[in-house]
């Protein structure tokens, strides 16, 4: 084994596994009980279940379909918007939210005739925080879901219309089962990622406790008040993590 | 034999014509322009590219029609076609005299059964078979309950609970074809229902098809490159090359009258194309052939490879006029014989027995003399 690649190597390892010692070796372990079972963590913590929660599923119910349309059919164009959807992956969170609060803010190009027809606003609250963690969290599932629409045999949708099956119904009965574990995968991702969304979330929701203040956000505020608080938040997430990723090892970890 | 065979063909036409029977002919050879009300009527016509599929087919109900070609003659497309899975870009598709070209595949009466079966994994066999049976309506009890009847025909009521990944292949052909079959398809399509078998399973299963088959009371359409497969199932033949018809008939038809080097070679005839004046044909490429059959015009002259008799040195008595110089170019056994391919002024197979090719001392290269009685060989018109 060459010294010339072992090492960097190892240093690269070291790199990321040592804040993450850190924060277990820094982690007020008497305290941790009384931290984490205090009102403020709870509060936080069901906020961002429930946000990041509600993001997958508007994820799912949007971004499948979405993936089908970029994985079976032709429209001209699609390469364009393939690279669009994706585009979320690479932008900054804090540029999402901006982007969000021209479009869907009281005066955005969308959100002030929200406002004036029905009243509706939505920055600075609960679904604000759902829809900013969705803008983020979705192109990781209709990329995931579209790999694997394209992986699977559309022969089988043809079969099932020669059945008498409707397109519709050959999706449903058919498709969705066969890539049941691509749109799972895809899903743990997207919620994963939107369990962690900070920057798009304060810009378009911002950092009210109890309404908008997600983890991340409080982990944040915390680290300046109070940083015994924020090393408990920290590991929450961090055991929030792992699970995710003991979930889908079968998926990656494998690999090799 | 064929003048015969002709005869009995125009007088069934006559019958045809008097009695206004159609369908209860075993051979529904008729080029009737009547339109059928039963039964399949169609001209497919396909463009890809370059490539233009123009295939006319019709059929009786009962009838078991063959699509026979090399691989990528269009046979398979053609099948799509019939499906409604490829559009056709000219044509036209009756089916029990009704119009079909723009009618979707959900909504076609049609039942497929694919290559490769495309049974859905995820579903029990059951459920595969109570697939279609859902879609046109039933509820749930039911199309169940239909489909334990299906595979309960299908000899299989005891894998209903099974996954197709747990069937072997002869078991999950039968599931596919009862899945196709629980839509009470007008036209049944099989794509080359065999071809994903291995040997042995393969000829019990050609056996349990033709059953099938043989009950099935509508139009079936099968797809094969197998002249096997495609004459024991089926009682017409359709060869198809290049995407279009080059020969049509009953199976005993074709393999007595081939019309293309294509199926010649699949029914192991040596073939070859001329022009024929009384006794004689004159090859396009080559030198004459005598035959028994008087004829005049362009015909066709075929033997068996088991008519060739080969000599090392040039046979003295003048008896054999169908002698020609070759050379061997290749030799390989077949069955319990020797398959000579021979090149030089007539190219052709021979087949010797395995001693007649230690004496003669037969190797690529060696020159030999081949000869052929007129009395063996057949000529037709082309």
């Amino acid at each position: 084994m060459p010294f010339a690649l072992l090492l960097p190597a190892l240093l690269g390892l070291a790199f990321l596994l040592l804040p993450l010692v850190a924060l277990l070796v820094r982690a007020p372990w008497h305290s941790l009980p009384e931290q984490l079972t205090s009102p403020e963590v709870w509060q936080a913590l069901r906020l961002s279940l429930v946000c990041a929660t509600a993001a997958t599923a508007l994820s799912l119910v949007i971004g499948v379909p979405l993936a089908w349309l970029l994985a079976r059919t032709d429209f001209p164009g699609r390469g364009l918007v393939r690279a669009l959807v994706t585009l979320p992956l690479v932008l900054p969170p804090v540029v999402g939210g901006v982007a969000l609060l021209l479009a869907l803010g009281r005066n955005g190009v969308v959100g002030q005739w929200l406002d004036s027809w029905f009243g509706i606003t939505l920055p600075f609250t609960t679904t604000g925080v759902i829809l900013a963690e969705t803008f983020v969290a979705m192109p990781f599932l209709v990329i995931s879901v579209e790999g694997t629409l394209r992986a699977a045999d559309p022969r089988y949708e043809e079969a099932a219309t020669t059945l008498g099956a409707s397109r519709f119904t050959a999706f449903r009965r058919v498709t969705l089962p066969l890539i049941a574990p691509g749109i799972a995968a895809g899903a743990v991702l997207a919620w994963a990622r939107a369990l962690g969304e900070f920057g798009a979330t304060i810009t378009f929701a911002g950092n009210f406790p109890g309404r908008t203040q997600t983890m991340p956000l409080a982990v944040y505020l915390a680290l300046q008040s109070d940083p015994e608080a924020a090393i408990a938040l920290s590991l929450v997430l961090l055991a929030v993590s792992i699970a995710v990723l003991a979930g889908l090892r079968d998926r990656w970890m494998t690999a090799s | 034999m064929s003048n015969t065979e002709d005869v009995m063909d125009e007088t069934e036409d006559v019958m045809d014509e008097t009695e206004d029977v159609m369908d209860e002919t075993e051979d529904v050879m008729d080029e009737t322009e009547d339109v059928m009300d039963e039964g399949l009527d169609a001209r497919l016509v396909v463009d890809r590219g370059p490539f233009r599929l123009d295939v006319s087919l019709t059929a009786a109900p009962s009838d078991v029609v063959a699509l026979l070609g090399p691989n990528g003659a269009g046979k398979t497309t053609a099948l799509r076609a019939l499906a409604g899975l490829v559009p056709l870009t000219d044509g036209h598709l009756r089916l029990d005299g009704r119009e079909l070209d723009r009618t979707p595949p959900e909504s076609r009466p049609v039942g497929v059964v694919f290559q490769d079966y495309l049974l859905f994994p995820h579903l029990t066999a059951l459920d595969n078979v109570a697939f279609g049976p859902r879609c046109h309506g039933a509820t749930k009890a039911e199309a169940r309950a239909q489909a334990a009847g299906w595979l309960e025909r299908m000899g299989l009521a005891d894998h209903a609970g099974a996954k197709p990944r747990r069937l072997s292949g002869g078991q999950a052909q039968r599931v596919a074809l009862a899945r196709a079959l629980a839509t009470h398809p007008r036209l049944l399509l099989l794509d080359e229902p065999l071809a994903a078998l291995d040997a042995r399973t393969r000829l019990e299963v050609r056996a349990q098809l033709r059953r099938h088959l043989a009950d099935f009371e509508a139009v079936a359409v099968l797809v094969t490159h197998d002249p096997l497969d495609a004459m024991v199932l089926a009682d017409r033949l359709i060869v198809v090359e290049h995407g279009e018809v080059v020969q049509e008939g009953t199976p005993s038809d074709i393999a007595r009258h081939p019309r293309t080097d294509y199926i010649a070679q699949l029914v192991g005839l040596n073939l070859y194309r001329g022009h024929a004046d009384g006794h004689t044909v004159r090859l396009d490429a080559g030198p004459a052939l005598t035959t028994t059959e008087l004829l005049s015009g362009p015909a066709f002259v075929a033997f068996p490879p088991s008519a060739v008799t080969l000599h090392r040195e040039r046979p003295t008595g003048a008896s054999a006029r169908n002698l020609w110089r070759c050379e061997v170019a290749g030799l390989e056994t077949h069955g319990d014989q020797i398959r000579a391919d021979l090149t030089g002024e007539l190219p052709l197979a021979a087949d010797l027995t395995t001693v007649a090719a230690a004496e003669l001392d037969l190797r690529p290269g060696a020159p030999v003399w081949a000869t052929v009685k007129a009395a063996q060989t057949h000529a037709y018109p082309a």
